[in-house]
Order: structure tokens, then C-alpha cells, then sequence
């Protein structure tokens, strides 16, 4: 069996994920307001181009760059290296407060289904999750409710040998609920205690298939009412202003409580998930940064937007 | 048609009522909007200013007319831009006279290149082409089972590697097995890979040094931001791509990267992907490409989409009858059959923006077991009562759910789905529903 996983210290992991979000998500700025610069036209320019290319999407980008402009223009800022505290202010003050680690209670059986559209990496994020929990002495149960894609039990499986947890399966094309279901009723016979539920990929704008993972949520809710529930949707970094679409959407129709950032390890910058934070509110839980079992980080909105700036490490 | 950026655009042209022509001074709040629709579709920044300022160059000088506003005749002025932008090149995939001619799929992670190689053998195969498939993804778990599996359901050949662990060994294999069993074409799907991955990247350069593909195609899922064309430029540089095949397109996404990648490459977009179902893979349609970047639903695809699979005396046929509300529930029986030959209801409604929203959509939106009992509802009426759904008793009810096996709750819902598909059909048709939903409002 080939493998993908290289080893890699606990801190290195970290420093070089963290360098690696500070690298692609805004060293640009830094370079920009750190160099000897006038505030003028071309530095907003340059600043503009920096946040957009980040996919943090124009209108937000206009809206920072305006209430910077204000400022210069009320005299209230005067130096061009200033215009960094201010933008890392308002990034902060967006992604703080929306940082937390999974909500799991620390005893009884709970749910946590993941979602998204096609091809960002689920299947992947539950292998490394189900890992983490796993080092963290919890009793985890893999439930494979994609029952659509060809071959996603098989490849759920695999990453259930990797991380060496239960998985619970049932034919392709079976009804995703009454695999969630099973799941429980494994759960309740003493299987394990937390199920990650991996889920078919599906854009947002198919109603028929958002109904199917509501119907899963409404298995979840019966079979275990008052129990906390988490609903993580995963986005891909190279995602565009679409992403917003896609974390309304699923945040109405199956109450989203957390995003998972993937595919850092790539040039994208991510920042789509700071307009989906400031619109929806909805906290970032992780970030992925590779395809091994350990490249999964907690997501830091400080230390997001510290490693923004460059002003650490 | 695209009124979103023509009304804008001509909020920004009142205050210029009077003046003659669009000059340097009148045109900028204009550009400015044309701009953030360019960036809030995804176009890449140095893309959309480019784009901008030829638009600018081409716009200074028109006379203003009487006849059209400012807004819209600078809106064709960057639709037809766009158009010629992306269009060019035909989108036919160059086979070359070598049998088998190697396709070979590269992408990143995720963006739908197993999912499209089928389709696209199948779009191959049914230009009367003996395609065999081929995954080389050995890294992915189940990877190629999943294409095995997605082979056989579309009754389409894919080559066994086996124990093979080698891409480039299972490529000189496949190309090999497609030679000796008569194949003409062999799509050859790659694993996902950043394109930063400088061995990952090494490896396509050796699979193309191997088999020599007569294209190799770039897949890029519709969804992508602002890095679009670092990733595709990358690929690009190292490997020499001929054309790209955009997925996702049956989502709401707007698909600025089309424009992007084409700007920076120079490369065609030959084919969109528009679906999960093996044969939703399209020819390319810059005109469209061009609405949809605009912000507008992409509502020639839609009225091609229903064209193409509903014959068009029966799509006349209709469209006289819903514009009359004579839609009766044998129209909507026809329509259900129809349905599942032009993918799921909901992903034509998908493409007008908006149209998610609506409550009344979801409960027509059918799942397949529901479509089958829905049919045998209506089979269970006498054609009377197909003809006219008041005739529906209680008494009846109850002898059609008899009838078809179901409850008489289930005729209940089915009626009442078809009063609100009228309702709302009546209002669509109305002169006011369709000027709102050109705006991108719904009337209900």
C-alpha cells in the first residue's frame, strides 16, 4: 500500500504550517507597509490587489480600503506603516472570537457530520480528525453515509485502517440516513462514543440533496435529542467568492456550527473563509495543510492573523 | 439580459443625461462597476483590469443613442468582449492518427478529474470512438476503484493495473492493452496534485515523455478563486496543456476563472462539466460563459437544456398551455418523464439565481423514487381527471391511491404540488413576474 504520510516532528508540523498560512495568506502585505512607502494612491493600489488576491473579495476590500482612506483623510493616520495595524485590526476583530475547538462533551455519545460541495477534501479531514480524537484517548466511530460517490466507502475505509478506528458501512447507494442510524445504534451498544459522519459532496444549490443531509441531521436529532451536534462544512482555500454562497446555503439548511479550512498546503490564500466569518459568523474549527494523518491544525484566529502579518515567528 | 449590470450602469449614467458621448470623465463610475462584477465572479485581479481597460478603449468616443441606455450599451460592449475573449478555438479534442490517441487529465486535488474523465470517454465513445480508460492515481485511497466502478455503471472499459504501483509503468501498460485490444482513444485520469509539488509535478512530466498524449487537458473546478491561474499557469509552463475542462458549472458559482485562464493561457476551454450524471459534459459556450461572469442566470442554457431533451412541438405545445394555465396534470406527467432525461428538476432551476430560495420548488423537486410514484399517481386517473384536477373528489382520491399503491395523503400532496406549479407558473408568465425575474427577483 503506497502511502503519503511523511513523518514530521510535532513542532516543525506546526512551525511550518504556520509559516506556510502566514507565507500565502499576506506576506505581501507586509512587504507592502513595512517598506519605506508614502500613503498614496499606489499603495492602496498595491494594498487592494493584496487583499483581493486573497480572495477575501471585493467588496470588503473596498470597504477596508475606503475606511482607510477616510482615516489618512481626517488626518488621523499619517504613516504608511500604520495602515497594517489598521487592517490587521479589522481582520481580527472579524476572525477573534471565532476561533473554537470542537465542541464535544466529555462524556455520552455525539454526532459530528461534515459536509460540503464536491471534491474538498472530506473524506480526507474526517481520516485526520477521527486521528486527532483518536491520540486524545477518544472512542471514535467512522460512519460512511456517502453512499454515492463510487468508491468514497472504500476510500473511508482506508483512512479507517490508517488511523486505526471503527468504521461503520453499508452497501453504495444505500439511504445515507439509516447508515447514521446504524451508526447510533453501534454507538449505543458500546461501539464508540464519537461518530464522524462523512457525507456525499453536494453543491449547495441542489435542494433535493440538501434534503438528504437534513434528513440525516433529523435521524441524528431523534436518536440522540438534547446531545450536542456539530455540523462542520469544509472548504477548499482555492475557493472563490462562491464560498460564501455555499456557507449560507448550508449553514440555513443544516446549521452549520464550524468550518474546516483545507488545501493550505497550496499557493491559495483562504481568505474567503475571513468574508464567510464576518458575514455568517460561522467559526473556523481547522485547518488542513496536507494529505497526511497529522495535517490538520486547530485554527488560531490570533495567530491567523499575527502569521497575516508576518509579526511573529 | 443582463440587467443586474445594465441597471447599475445606468444608475452611474443619469447624472450624465445630456452628454453626448461616454468620455474619460463619465465613464469611470461605470468601469468601476463593470469591475467589481469582474472580481466578485472571480475573475483574477490583473485579468479584470486588463479587461477594464480595453473596455474603456472600445467604450470612449460611442455616441450616446436615444435608442438603448449608456448602461446597456456599454454592458454589450464587455459582453461581447468577453465573448471574443473566451471564444476562438473550437473545442473539438485533436486525436491525431496514432491508435490509441492518450488523453491524459491533470488537475488539483478535488477538481473532478475522475468524474470527468467518464464522462468525457463517454462523449468520446459516442463520437464512435473505442475509448478505454485508465487511472493512474495510486496515491488517493480507492481511487481507482472508483473508477472502475464508475466505468462499469457507464458501461465503459477501464484498464486493471493490478498490482502495479508505478504511473508511469501503468501507463505504458494502458497504452499498450489499448493497442493490442483496438481501442482509438484512452483517457488517462491522474491523481490530484498541487501544483507546487515539485514531485508530483516530475511525474506528469514523465507519464507525457511516456505515452506522448495527443492532449492533455487541465481540469478546473468552476468554484476556484484568485490563485486559478497560478495553478493552471504552472501547469501550463511544466507540462503544455491543450485545453481545459471546467466542473461544477451546475452550481451557482460564476465561473470567472473561464475568462481568466483563458486570458492567461491562451488555451480553449473545451468542455463544461454540469452534473453528477455520466452524460452532463458540454461544449464549451463562450456567449453563455459570458452572461453568467455578468451576473445573470444562465438562462440560454436553460431554455437549450430543456430544448435539447423535450422535442420542440411539445416544448411549444407547452409553453402555450402554461402561459394559458392550462397545464393540466397529463402535461405534468409528460414533464416528469421528461424530467429525468434532462437531469433533476432543481438543477435547471439551479441556474436561474434566485431560484433556490423558493419553498414552493423544493416540494416539486422530486427525488427519483418519488418521480415513480408520482407517475403512478397520475396513471391511476382516468384522463378526465388528468384533464381537469378539480374533478378530484375525495371519493376518487381515495380510489387513485388505491389505484397506485399509495396513501391518500400522497394524491393530496401530489395535487397540491401541481396547484402551487401553476400558481407560480401564472405568475412567471405574467409581463411583471418576467421583468422581475430578469432582475433577479422572484415574484413569489
Amino acid at each position: 500500500m503506497l502511502d503519503v504520510f511523511k513523518k514530521k516532528g510535532l513542532f516543525d508540523r506546526l512551525k511550518a504550517g504556520l509559516a506556510k498560512t502566514r507565507d500565502i495568506l499576506l506576506t505581501d502585505v507586509d512587504d507592502l507597509v513595512l517598506g519605506e512607502k508614502r500613503i498614496d494612491q499606489a499603495l492602496f493600489d498595491e494594498l487592494e490587489e493584496t487583499l483581493i488576491r486573497a480572495d477575501i473579495g471585493p467588496a470588503f476590500t473596498y470597504e477596508l480600503i475606503e475606511e482607510m482612506k477616510g482615516q489618512v483623510k481626517r488626518k488621523e493616520l499619517s504613516r504608511a506603516d500604520l495602515l497594517k495595524g489598521i487592517l490587521r485590526e479589522a481582520m481580527k476583530g472579524i476572525l477573534t472570537g471565532q476561533e473554537t475547538a470542537l465542541r464535544l462533551p466529555s462524556e455520552g455519545i455525539c454526532a459530528v457530520m461534515v459536509v460540503g460541495v464536491n471534491g474538498t477534501g472530506k473524506t480526507t479531514t474526517i481520516g485526520k480528525i477521527a486521528y486527532e480524537l483518536k491520540n486524545r484517548g477518544e472512542r471514535v466511530l467512522l460512519v460512511a453515509a456517502d453512499t454515492f460517490r463510487a468508491a468514497a466507502i472504500e476510500q473511508l475505509e482506508a483512512w479507517s485502517n490508517r488511523a486505526g478506528v471503527p468504521l461503520i458501512k453499508q452497501r453504495p447507494n444505500a439511504d445515507p440516513a439509516s447508515v447514521v442510524f446504524d451508526a447510533i445504534q453501534a454507538a449505543k451498544a458500546g461501539k464508540g462514543r464519537i461518530l464522524l459522519v462523512d457525507t456525499a459532496g453536494r453543491l449547495h444549490t441542489k435542494l433535493n440533496l440538501m434534503e438528504e443531509l437534513k434528513k440525516m441531521k433529523r435521524i441524528v436529532t431523534r436518536e440522540l435529542p438534547d446531545r450536542p451536534q456539530e455540523v462542520l462544512l469544509v472548504v477548499d482555500a482555492t475557493t472563490g467568492q462562491n464560498g460564501l454562497l455555499q456557507a449560507k446555503m448550508f449553514k440555513e439548511e443544516v446549521g452549520v456550527t464550524g468550518i474546516v479550512l483545507t488545501k493550505l498546503d497550496g499557493t491559495a490564500k483562504g481568505g474567503i473563509v475571513i468574508r464567510i466569518a464576518k458575514e455568517l459568523g460561522i467559526p473556523i474549527r481547522y485547518i488542513g495543510v496536507g494529505e497526511g494523518l497529522e495535517d490538520l491544525q486547530p485554527f488560531d484566529g490570533n495567530a491567523f492573523v499575527e502569521a497575516l502579518f508576518g509579526a511573529e515567528g | 439580459m443582463f440587467e443586474n449590470l445594465t441597471e447599475k450602469l445606468d444608475a452611474v449614467f443619469r447624472k450624465l443625461k445630456g452628454r453626448s458621448r461616454l468620455d474619460e470623465e463619465n465613464i469611470q463610475g461605470a468601469l468601476r462597476e463593470i469591475r467589481m462584477a469582474l472580481l466578485e465572479a472571480d475573475v483574477n485581479f490583473k485579468v479584470a483590469k486588463g479587461f477594464v481597460e480595453d473596455v474603456k478603449t472600445r467604450s470612449l468616443g460611442q455616441e450616446v443613442t436615444e435608442s438603448i441606455s449608456p448602461g446597456q450599451q456599454v454592458v454589450k460592449i464587455v459582453h461581447d468582449r468577453l465573448v471574443e475573449l473566451m471564444g476562438g478555438e473550437s473545442s473539438q479534442i485533436r486525436f491525431g492518427n496514432r491508435f490509441p490517441a492518450p488523453i491524459m487529465l491533470v488537475g488539483l486535488q478535488g477538481s473532478g478529474k475522475t468524474t470527468t474523465a467518464v464522462k468525457l470517454a463517454k462523449h468520446v465513445t459516442k463520437q464512435g470512438k473505442r475509448t478505454l480508460l485508465a487511472s493512474v492515481d495510486v496515491y488517493r485511497p480507492a481511487a481507482m476503484d472508483q473508477l472502475r466502478i464508475l466505468g462499469k455503471e457507464a458501461a465503459l472499459p477501464v484498464f486493471e493495473a493490478g498490482d502495479l504501483k508505478d504511473p508511469v509503468t501503468i501507463c505504458r501498460r494502458a497504452v499498450e492493452d489499448a493497442k493490442n485490444r483496438g481501442y482509438e482513444a484512452l483517457i488517462i485520469d491522474t491523481a490530484g496534485r498541487l501544483h507546487i509539488d515539485q514531485e508530483m509535478m516530475t511525474e506528469l512530466i514523465r507519464i507525457k515523455e511516456a505515452v506522448q498524449p495527443a492532449e492533455i487537458l487541465f481540469v478546473a473546478d468552476a468554484m476556484t478563486g484568485q490563485e486559478a491561474v497560478n495553478v493552471a499557469a504552472t501547469f501550463n509552463e511544466r507540462l503544455g496543456i491543450d485545453g481545459v475542462i471546467m466542473t461544477k458549472l451546475d452550481g451557482d458559482a460564476r465561473g470567472g476563472a473561464a475568462l481568466s485562464l483563458k486570458a492567461v493561457m491562451g488555451k480553449p476551454i473545451k468542455f463544461v462539466g454540469v452534473g453528477e450524471k455520466v452524460e452532463a459534459l458540454e461544449v464549451f459556450h463562450p456567449d453563455r460563459m459570458a452572461t453568467r461572469i455578468l451576473g445573470m442566470g444562465d438562462i440560454v442554457s436553460l431554455v437549450e437544456k430543456a430544448q435539447a431533451t423535450v422535442d420542440e412541438r411539445q416544448a411549444r405545445e407547452l409553453e402555450r398551455k402554461i402561459r394559458k394555465n392550462e397545464f393540466t396534470l397529463e402535461d405534468f406527467r409528460n414533464q416528469l418523464s421528461q424530467i429525468k432525461k434532462m437531469g433533476a428538476l432543481k438543477d435547471i432551476f439551479s441556474m436561474i439565481p434566485g431560484m433556490n430560495k423558493i419553498k414552493a420548488f423544493r416540494q416539486i423537486d422530486p427525488d427519483e423514487k418519488e418521480l415513480v410514484r408520482v407517475t403512478a399517481i397520475i396513471d391511476s386517473m382516468t384522463k378526465k381527471e388528468r384533464q381537469d384536477h378539480l374533478l378530484i373528489d375525495g371519493r376518487r382520491r381515495k380510489r387513485i391511491a388505491l389505484g397506485s399503491g399509495t396513501t391518500v395523503q400522497d394524491v393530496n400532496r401530489l395535487l397540491k404540488s401541481y396547484g402551487e406549479m401553476r400558481k407560480i407558473m401564472k405568475k412567471m408568465t405574467s409581463k411583471e413576474g418576467m421583468k422581475a425575474l430578469r432582475r433577479g427577483n422572484i415574484p413569489f
